[in-house]
């Protein structure tokens, strides 16, 4: 293609990725580094159905010439990124000094909202990821071997708790392990302590959403990976056959590598989306027990006076964490594509 | 929108116009911003019936109407003409000026209201309440019977009627408060502090003044009262704890006074558990009189970027809305502040708690950014993590952080 005709081709995608990728970034970045104006004060009396108080209020006009003068607010640098709700790099260094030991340390840290929801969707992540490949592929595997008549309902009722929606799906386990749903009722009969509740504990909190986020992903490894199983070159396990390799041989040395390509998409893919979760946090009302950096930006924005500011800045470090998370795989891809091209 | 949706409003529209009372509007444009409950649905229903074919006429009852309003009356001309508010989210609206002062609007069309209903800040009329609504005290006099106790008139016999009732081994969780995590929880500490009957902020400041003995007082109660809750309790909303009373799972519990209708329908519920129901003023504690409860209005406002028209038109049709007529015919949806409303049954723990002399619920700019703070921090005291010392000590930071970027703090 020349290089004139491969401009005109990639024009449009390339507007678009500018207009609602690069921009917003941009424009979240601008006000991840501001912050409201100063709020001019006056007292005022107040009177209503339960009598008068005399009371602060925001002296709506004042502010609004501020606000004028300024529209993006007071420059604050980069203020936000350092204060409590995000690195709260006083505070740790504070921690640091005074805490006698590492395990008080932590203990401080996981006090901070930031520290405690990185913590959180790091766990989320790195034991989601890999167990939602593993479970996909072994899924992908018992379906491939099974007779034609029965895959197809197999793959469908697979496939299911992809496409409920994760709130929905979400809201629905959570009725289910309540104390008084069939879950939650079962386990304590099978474990015999009428008092163990999966919503009250912070450990079981975390392993009910891990095991969620595992149910909730696996049906989308597994459909790739059964695509790709389609694709195994006959050939060659039948060589394999034919010298006695087992099952398990097969797999491994076959189509496993076959299948590596796929399965750095599918890593890919989880890592990202499982760094930002958030719907499962939200319909497992489990914010007293596990939060995560998207549910702190939407716990920013939920307020009837919404931190603008204090959201960006946490979204600026949700995408820093994401290009950090993918850089491995990426690096790994580029070494795989150079080496095949020489 | 199907044709046959659009047949239906149309036949409305018909037989609406046909039955229409002539308010005196004469033109102008009409659109409400709302919470979704049957009260407002009542009001804004009546108003729409006065709009007629004079005026244009739009509403929307949503549950999030708070996160829509201040982008929605930003530009002008202003999406909606008036939102209903309540308390905190008129502070929200004022603070950046999207609603206009009633007085000269109140002179011409508001001769029904009463003196209490209006809603005056710095001596202008900034909005008309209609509604009252609290968190108060909901018992079941047959379980207080079997353990011999009277409804329970403090927190303190709260916890000793409570622990009776544990003792007698007829319930191992008998109370219940909405404590979830999030604005619940935070609005459970608001009302418990209440009954301290001290400030929330340093006088004439925005710096907040909870970390304290009475801060430590207030976590402490509200520790002990969750002990005798369901473990899950950091889970539980309004619709939890409503279903865990209709269940009979429940003999005391502070649940909002919107609930007791609800509650004593014939619905969702056996009528052992309904008809032994009792509604009680919120408790008082640690010897303070003021209930442990904040009182909270429902009111209308009119937006300051709509024509002198449309606002005229507006403010008719709603007076038109919160009217001893729209009273009469839903007495028991609310706690009305309109002449006309008859005290029932569902509205007695609203009134025993505002007449037991509760306060209104601070209606201060920077009340928002410390609920949120008290909500996102109490929960590890509450399950045994950390100190109350702590949790006060997080509360203020947390709030300190949000308020210096609101501009509230330097």
């Amino acid at each position: 293609m020349k290089h004139r005709t491969f401009f005109w081709f990639i024009l449009p995608s390339l507007t678009a990725m500018v207009l609602f990728i690069a921009l917003p970034i941009v424009s979240v970045v601008i006000q991840s580094l501001h912050v409201e104006h100063e709020q001019v004060l006056i007292e005022v009396e107040n009177c209503g159905p339960f009598g008068c108080t005399t009371e602060t209020q925001v002296d709506a006009e004042a502010t609004a010439k501020l606000k004028e003068a300024a529209p993006l607010g007071r420059f604050n640098g980069l203020g936000t990124y350092v204060n409590r709700s995000h690195l709260a790099t006083s505070e740790v260094a504070q921690a640091w000094r005074s805490s006698d030991g590492i395990g008080e340390f932590l203990g401080a840290l996981m006090n901070l909202p930031f520290y405690a929801a990185l913590a959180f969707t790091l766990s989320y992540t790195f034991i989601v990821t890999p167990l939602v490949l593993i479970l996909g592929f072994m899924i992908a595997l018992g379906v491939n071997s099974l007779p034609r008549i029965l895959k197809g309902p197999t793959i469908f009722v697979s496939l299911l708790p992809m496409m409920v929606t994760p709130l929905v799906g979400s809201l629905i386990l959570f009725w289910m392990i309540d104390a008084r749903g069939i879950l939650g009722a079962g386990l304590q009969n099978l474990v015999g302590d009428p008092n163990l509740s999966l919503k009250a504990s912070q450990t079981l909190t975390w392993i009910t959403l891990f095991v969620y986020g595992v149910w909730h992903s696996a049906p989308f490894a597994f459909i790739v990976f059964y695509a790709g199983l389609q694709t195994v070159p006959e050939d060659a396990t039948e060589a394999a056959m034919i010298d006695g390799a087992t099952r398990w041989q097969r797999t491994w040395h076959i189509t496993l590598p076959h299948l590596m390509p796929l399965t750095v998409f599918i890593t890919l893919i989880q890592l990202m989306d499982n760094f930002r979760v958030f719907e499962p946090i939200v319909g497992f009302s489990a914010e007293a027990n596990a939060t995560s950096l998207s549910w702190i930006i939407y716990n920013d924005l939920a307020q009837e006076n919404k931190l603008f500011g204090s959201a960006a800045a946490t979204s600026v470090m949700t995408i820093l964490g994401v290009a950090i998370l993918l850089t491995p795989v990426l690096i790994r891809t580029w070494r795989d594509f150079n080496r095949k091209s020489v | 929108m199907t044709i046959r949706t659009l047949a239906i409003a149309g036949a409305f529209a018909l037989t609406g116009g046909a039955a229409m009372a002539d308010c005196g509007i004469s033109g102008g444009n009409i659109s409400i911003l709302a919470n979704d409950f049957p009260a407002l649905h009542a009001v804004v229903n009546a108003a729409e019936t006065c709009a007629g074919e004079a005026a244009s006429f739009n509403k929307n009852h949503n549950k999030d109407h708070k996160d829509l309003m201040v982008a929605a009356l930003t530009p002008n001309p202003a999406e909606y003409s008036s939102v209903i508010v309540a308390n905190s989210s008129l502070v929200t609206l004022m603070n950046d000026g999207l609603v206009r002062p009633l007085d000269d609007l109140v002179a011409k069309h508001g001769q029904q209201l009463n003196k209490s209903q209006l809603i005056t800040i710095d001596g202008k009329v900034m909005a008309v309440a209609f509604m009252a609504n609290a968190q108060h005290l909901y018992a079941r006099s047959d379980i207080l019977e079997q353990v011999g106790k009277p409804v329970p008139t403090t927190y303190e016999e709260v916890l000793e009627t409570a622990q009776a009732i544990r003792d007698a081994g007829i319930m191992e969780y008998p109370f219940a408060l909405n404590t979830k995590a999030g604005w619940n929880l935070g609005e459970e500490f608001v009302n418990m502090y209440m009954g301290t009957g001290a400030d929330f902020f340093k006088p004439g400041t925005a710096e907040v003044a909870i970390n304290n003995e009475n801060g430590v007082k207030t976590l402490e109660m509200l520790k002990a009262l969750v002990e005798f809750s369901n473990p899950d309790f950091l889970t539980y909303d309004s619709n939890a704890t409503q279903a865990e009373w209709e269940a009979g799972n429940l003999a005391l519990a502070t649940l909002w006074g919107s609930r007791g209708a609800a509650i004593l329908d014939a619905e969702g519920s056996t009528d052992e558990i309904t008809s032994n129901t009792v509604l009680a003023a919120a408790p008082t504690w640690g010897g303070g009189t003021r209930p442990a409860s904040t009182l909270w209005w429902d009111g209308l406002t009119i937006s300051t970027n709509v024509s002198d028209e449309d606002a005229e038109a507006t403010f008719i049709a709603l007076m038109k809305g919160a009217s001893t007529e729209t009273v009469k015919a839903n007495n028991d949806a609310a706690v009305w502040l309109i002449d006309g409303y008859e005290p029932g049954p569902a509205s007695a723990g609203v009134a025993a708690t505002a007449q037991a002399g509760a306060a209104p619920y601070p209606m201060v700019p920077f009340m928002g950014a410390l609920h949120t703070a008290l909500g996102d921090e109490l929960a590890d005291f509450l399950q045994g993590k950390e100190s109350a010392e702590q949790a006060l000590a997080d509360v203020e930071a947390a709030y300190t952080t949000a308020a210096k970027e609101q501009g509230f703090l330097q």
